[in-house]
């Protein structure tokens, strides 16, 4: 059995979460679990809002499109953008560092990439015909 | 402005009036939280019963507004959502956060400076 759909919305915060709740309301005739569609909210977010944030530099006019597929047992999300490539054209490794217990040094960032390796089952990365194709990958167990 | 503030007995209870802090709001959240917590009791408790989700930029501006806080006051937060639960476990945050399951319960907690 294989489902699919597809949106897309341009390059703004507030579209950005209007499309991320949209992708997450039709997901849910998917019949994941909320649990599951916690998970995925939350990847999803953070992938989009790298997209809007860097590959696009908040250049509102970038052009954010998602399509999200079952095939079996996997959920597959693909993010296309035509923004700036990844930094080396490589995923970040997304590694939390140390947390301190120094109020003045805790990180109010970089828990992006990090976030998304831990939520996906598999997330893959390449740039083809100056378009950035993220592929997230959720096994629904 | 994005927060309700409460003070009393030498706790101001600060409740977030959003279902999301996320990019599109934590630099709002960021600056009403300055303006709200500048110069108040030694204690906050921040009240996200009515946040669902929480992505990295507003993480970050929670962390900010601990900071802003300073050193010789205390933000707590209470009633997180179980989305925002998991956000705060996987980043370790839930170790840096005193974190009750209501503001009752941070209300009543006995504060050991740890």
């Amino acid at each position: 059995m294989s489902r699919s759909f597809y949106c897309s919305f341009s390059a703004n915060e507030l579209n950005a979460r209007e499309g991320i709740l949209s992708v997450i309301s039709r997901l849910k005739n998917f019949g994941l679990s909320e649990h599951r569609l916690n998970e995925i909210q939350i990847a999803l977010a953070e992938a989009i809002n790298n997209v809007v944030e860097h590959a696009y530099e908040n250049n509102t006019s970038g052009e954010v499109k998602v399509t999200c597929s079952m095939h079996d047992a996997n959920l597959m999300i693909e993010i296309h953008d035509t923004g700036s490539p990844l930094p080396n054209l490589e995923l970040p490794d997304g590694n939390l560092g140390p947390l301190e217990k120094n109020l003045e040094t805790l990180p109010e960032g970089g828990f992006g990439w990090f976030l998304i390796r831990e939520l996906t089952t598999d997330v893959h990365y390449r740039r083809v015909a100056q378009t950035n194709e993220l592929k997230l990958t959720f096994s629904i167990a | 402005m994005s927060l309700t503030s409460t003070a009393k007995d030498g706790i101001q209870v600060v409740t977030v009036d959003a279902e999301r802090i996320d990019a599109a709001m934590a630099i709002q959240f960021k600056d009403d939280m300055r303006s709200t917590t500048d110069d108040g009791p030694a204690r906050v408790i921040l009240d996200l019963t009515k946040v669902n989700f929480v992505d990295s930029s507003g993480l970050g501006a929670i962390v900010a507004a601990m900071k802003q806080v300073g050193p010789n006051r205390k933000l707590d937060l209470a009633s997180l959502s179980p989305m925002v639960g998991k956000v705060f476990r996987l980043t370790r945050m839930d170790t840096v956060f005193n974190i009750y399951d209501t503001v009752q319960d941070a209300i009543d907690a006995e504060q050991d400076d740890d």
